[in-house]
């Protein structure tokens, strides 16, 4: 086809009819674009620091920090220095993120599936949960559940007591629990803080996941529910042999911005006192005043966690999908 | 050092996004912040605006307390009307990047001044002369029993983060070697609502602000200040380096206010001081300081009468103290090493010559 244009043509045609040449110079164009604002604003960057006296420089990161952290995994004391403080921030930041991914997957995952159910009570709980909570800022959440909920707690003996669970003021104690001179222990401790943000973030990010797997499971057709059903097939049955698996493909891609979005949340924790990396950073600029550089190790870290995300989400995606052969 | 140097130069593409149109105040001779402020026709200033005493808002919407004075005193001294004043309320965590990127004119915030934040390697501010000496202390409630930092073993201590409070607790806790449980929240209210709610058994700051923030809680009485002093602790109002002459006019507009004090000129009768120093020839002192002989504002770049304006707008230091924390205010503070240096204080301006 289209041999009656070419031969009409004849003549090469001019350059700015040129197929193959117009796209490579807006290729070309789009580059220096961007180029030139990078350029532009490294420039700028690197003059104004100049001219503050502020040239990038990491040496501080070795001098000791002289601030201490609540509650770290790694040993930490006022005498290590700052990027060993950043690290045990980070590792808070991480502890937070997985436990918040588990959690906010597992409500997420049942107030979705809830939103199918045939008791239409536990149907509009559902709803009214993922309405409620999506409509409200994570922030004003935090707040909420560390100084409402959390700090109202009791201490001592009037601590809310279940077998191997207590919960005070002073955190949450798992396993084997006892009263010690007024103060709770337990083999495994979480301070208030900790448990008021995975609480803010598990039930935030809770909702959207919820949503997500409704829709998830919407795109399922609903002949596959017929089909299972005059199958014999129960409908929890149904739901796990039939529906989910099929929905996965649908699912999965929108929990991986959950989890991002999850992961970016917690740097909210200073709200509820909760020491993670934003928070040791902060310190760290306040104290410093490298705050090119803070910020910096910032962004780097939480695009790191992100992508780990990320990566880790597409790896799993690509296994549920549907082989077709 | 140098590859990294580079690499991390090359990075910074958001970082400097977010710094694109901040800086860039480079001031000559001529002071880029006099003549945007003169511009503009307001004066915006840093302040806390939730510590009694020192900056609060009233249930008018107006603000008042002893650094908010000097933003006042400042722009009565600038724009000739104390009233031409926008204010900005900063946590401590957002306060020296508002301060550096220009967002405020002054910061007049309860600031503590130290080396790393004057140092150009530092923070690069610039500080003006301190206008409160004060102390970190720790209040606990009476309830628990608590008498001296010793006995905070253990015990978790709530403190704001950002602030030199933070770090005096951390070095003064290792130094007796007391092991304690840090809780650090971005915002004094936070702090303040987090111990007043039990989950710290005591609180630390300067000791003017615990006072202050303790004739809001709900029973004042119930908490005590403990006897220890942690660290010195001189606030002042601070502006950024790159403007030097913007921030001689304010360190010379807060001097001001302290030599009005030693003086003994007044809100009330700075007029009649006026009138007098234009009368007699012969008190050269008076009529340099007041602006009637001598070209001291012309030299910093402000109006002849600036020492006038600031004086009617807020009156000398000794007034500003006792009305916004003095002994007849709620905080009831004593003047103490606030004094001026002839009584044994702290307040001394050098000479207006």
């Amino acid at each position: 086809m289209g041999s009656p244009i070419q031969a009409q043509a004849g003549a090469a045609p001019p350059w700015w009819r040129n197929r193959r040449l117009i796209p490579w110079l807006v290729q070309v164009g789009v580059g220096l674009v961007v180029l030139v604002l990078v350029a532009f604003l490294v420039g700028n960057l690197v003059r104004n620091l100049t001219a503050a006296g502020l040239l990038l420089s990491w040496s501080w990161i070795h001098n000791p920090s002289g601030f201490d952290i609540a509650e770290t995994l790694l040993p930490f004391n006022a005498a290590l220095p700052y990027w060993r403080a950043l690290l045990a921030g980070l590792v808070n930041t991480v502890r937070v993120v997985i436990a918040g991914l588990v959690g906010a997957t597992a409500l997420g995952t049942l107030m979705g599936t809830a939103s199918f159910s045939s008791n239409g009570l536990l149907r509009r709980l559902a709803r009214i949960y993922v309405e409620v909570i999506r409509n409200i800022p994570l922030l004003l959440q935090l707040v909420f559940w560390y100084f409402v909920v959390f700090l109202q707690l009791p201490n001592g003996t009037a601590a809310l007591q279940l077998p191997g669970v207590v919960l005070a003021k002073s955190g949450l104690y798992l396993g084997h629990t006892a009263l010690v001179n007024g103060v709770w222990q337990g083999s495994l401790r979480f301070t208030v803080e900790f448990t008021a943000l995975l609480t803010g973030l598990v039930v935030y990010t809770g909702a959207f996941i919820a949503e997500v797997v409704r829709g998830g499971i919407a795109a399922v057709p609903q002949g596959q529910w017929e089909a299972a059903r005059s199958l014999g097939f129960s409908p929890l049955q149904t739901l796990q042999r039939i529906v989910l698996p099929q929905s996965l493909p649908v699912i999965l891609p929108g929990l991986n911005s959950q989890y991002i979005s999850l992961a970016k949340n917690s740097s909210l924790a200073v709200a509820c006192g909760y020491t993670d990396l934003y928070s040791v950073a902060e310190t760290t600029l306040n104290q410093t005043g490298r705050a090119v550089e803070v910020v910096l190790i910032l962004l780097g870290a939480y695009l790191v966690i992100d992508l780990l995300i990320s990566a880790l989400m597409n790896g799993l995606n690509q296994l549920v999908q549907i082989k077709e052969r | 050092m140098v590859s990294l140097r580079r690499l991390a130069a090359a990075i910074p593409l958001i970082a400097s996004l977010a710094l694109v149109g901040c800086a860039g105040d480079g001031g000559g001779l001529q002071s880029q912040k006099l003549a945007t402020i003169k511009g503009r026709g307001k004066l915006i200033c840093g302040v806390d605006g939730k510590l009694p005493g020192f900056s609060f808002v009233g249930p008018d919407g107006s603000y008042s307390g002893l650094d908010v004075d000097v933003c006042k005193a400042t722009a009565a001294a600038v724009l000739g009307d104390a009233r031409k004043v926008d204010y900005r309320d900063l946590n401590s965590s957002e306060r020296f990047a508002a301060l550096a990127s220009g967002e405020v004119d002054l910061l007049s915030r309860n600031t503590t001044y130290t080396l790393s934040r004057d140092a150009a390697g530092g923070n690069g501010l610039n500080f003006a002369p301190t206008v409160f000496y004060d102390g970190q202390g720790v209040m606990v409630p009476n309830s628990s029993g608590i008498k001296n930092l010793k006995d905070l073993a253990g015990k978790p201590i709530c403190v704001e983060s950002g602030t030199t409070t933070e770090l005096n607790l951390a070095d003064r806790m290792r130094e007796i070697d007391t092991p304690y449980t840090p809780l650090k929240f971005q915002t004094g209210d936070q702090t303040y609502a987090a111990y007043l709610q039990g989950r710290c058994v005591a609180v630390t700051s300067d000791r003017s602000q615990l006072a202050g923030k303790r004739t809001s809680f709900p029973d004042p009485a119930a908490h005590t200040l403990l006897p220890d002093t942690l660290s010195k602790e001189p606030l002042s109002p601070a502006t950024v380096n790159a403007d030097p002459v913007w921030s001689d006019a304010v360190r010379w507009i807060v001097y001001a206010l302290l030599q009005a004090e030693e003086l003994g000129i007044t809100q009330a009768n700075v007029e009649a001081k006026v009138a007098e120093a234009k009368a007699k020839t012969n008190l050269a002192d008076l009529r340099r300081f007041l602006g009637v002989e001598g070209d001291f504002g012309k030299q910093l770049g402000l109006p002849a009468d600036f020492v006038v304006q600031a004086v009617k707008a807020v009156g000398n230091y000794g007034e500003i103290f006792e009305r916004n924390v003095g002994t007849g205010s709620k905080l009831k503070l004593e003047r103490g090493l606030n004094r001026q240096w002839k009584e044994g204080g702290l307040i001394y301006s050098p000479p207006f010559r």
